[in-house]
């Protein structure tokens, strides 16, 4: 009659994290948030990421946030990201690719058989190489995307902010200062 | 009696304005902050961005060009101008091709620190990748037409302050685009002198003297101690 209520602590967080088309810089901007990752992962845990060893997005559990890092450049970035948009509740655009193509998409007017011609001297053709799309795109152009965290990358407080804006269940505002282009 | 300064009403402020004020320049005398991209106190009006929009007695006019008129209410910052505002510089963006993270301007540019103010975080509209050719083509003044917003400041420079008139516009819709006037169509056979005011009045990364494009590095330049850069 007197036991203890036991409290739950709050389930944690899924959050599912990848670079596309680009540099893993967003990444390294996230972990630039220092110790401010251990309150990070007393409140998320994480699905596929660079950081974890899970192949697949989602696979047993939906994610609450996924944030996709890079543009579109093959048809592997494309399966990834829809993968991403059907496993993720929340998903969230990180950074200057992500967002506008960035500086992969500097190869948008030329032709991609030429651009691979000059590069390797030859056409890649091994079956395991994803094909190239003939331009890169910005995510959006594929997939809803519920926000955006422009920058290159964006700042650690950036994604801090963003994280803490969703851990709270509230749609994320950007403070004035942490929207940035370069 | 004393003759009372007429004024006008922006966003419930009042605004002194004097004879010849457009809504815009009577606002800046008076510090107040109409968004704005092709204005400049240096040449006459164009209204070519249309960032400056506001609402006079309910109607939607460009604040560069607009008279003043005393007793006139004129609103801003309402939300559906804001949102206008937005979607404006969006397709400006998408319009040419806008790498922020590889322009020299960067931190110096105002339609970079116009969509920073304006909240925007994506694109919204599909980018376009227009093919533009670079034009490298003058010892001085680098014309990068990607970045070009068409605002005719540079037009307007080279024709009231420098009497040249090296830059017209031509074309119509999308494939509207920047005219130099010389023999080739290129920069390097122009009158342009990098001396010009109109080498210099642009306001992103478009006309650019060239070799001084990191004299002021990323971090100290013209917006970045604003509230606009973290
Ligand atoms: S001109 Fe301005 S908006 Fe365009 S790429 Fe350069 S800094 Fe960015
Ligand atoms: S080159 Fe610069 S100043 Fe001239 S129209 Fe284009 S954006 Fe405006
Ligand atoms: S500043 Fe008025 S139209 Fe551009």
């Amino acid at each position: 009659m007197n036991a203890p209520v036991a409290s739950t602590p709050p389930r944690k967080l899924r959050v599912a994290t990848v670079s596309l088309a680009g540099c893993f810089g967003c990444h390294m901007s996230l972990l630039d948030i220092d110790e401010r990752l251990f309150d990070l992962v007393e409140r998320v845990e994480f699905d596929r990421s660079p950081l974890t060893d899970i192949k697949t997005v989602g696979e047993h559990d939906r994610c609450d946030i996924g944030l996709v890092e890079g543009g579109l450049c093959n048809a592997e970035n494309v399966e990834v990201l829809r993968a991403f948009r059907d496993r993720c509740t929340v998903l969230v655009a990180v950074g200057a690719c992500a967002i506008t193509g960035g500086l992969p998409a500097l190869r948008n007017h030329l032709d991609v058989g030429t651009v691979l011609q000059s590069v390797y001297g030859r056409v890649p053709d091994d079956p395991e190489l994803p094909l190239p799309l003939n331009r890169v795109l910005p995510i959006h152009e594929v997939v809803h995307i519920d926000h955006a965290l422009p920058g290159c990358p964006p700042p650690a407080d950036a994604f801090w902010q963003l994280l803490q804006d969703l851990m709270a269940g509230r749609a994320p505002a950007s403070a004035p200062g942490l929207i940035r282009y370069d | 009696m004393s003759a009372v300064d007429p004024t006008f009403d922006l966003d419930g402020q009042p605004v002194p304005l004097q004879p010849g004020d457009t809504i815009l320049s009577a606002a800046a005398r008076a510090g107040l902050d109409i968004p704005h991209l092709c204005w400049s106190d240096e040449v006459s009006g164009s209204a070519s961005c249309r960032l400056c929009t506001v609402l006079a007695d309910g109607r939607p006019v460009a604040a560069c060009v607009t008279p003043a008129v005393a007793g006139q209410k004129v609103e801003c910052r309402t939300a559906s101008l804001a949102t206008q505002r937005l979607r404006l510089l969006q397709m400006l963006f998408v319009e040419g091709n806008h790498f922020c993270p590889g322009c020299e301007k960067s931190g110096n540019c105002v339609l970079q620190v116009q969509a920073e103010r304006a909240g925007m975080t994506a694109l919204h509209f599909e980018a376009l990748n227009p093919e533009r050719p670079v034009d490298a083509s003058h010892p001085d003044v680098l014309f990068e037409p990607n970045r070009c917003i068409l605002c005719q400041l540079c037009v307007r420079a080279s024709d009231e302050i420098d009497g040249k008139r090296v830059f017209a516009i031509g074309g119509h819709g999308i494939a509207t685009r920047l005219l130099i006037d010389s023999p080739s169509g290129r920069l390097g056979d122009s009158a342009l002198s990098v001396h010009d005011r109109a080498a210099h009045i642009c306001p992103v990364g478009a006309l650019l003297p060239k070799r001084v494009g990191f004299a002021v590095p990323i971090g100290r330049r013209r917006f970045d101690n604003e509230d606009t850069r973290g």
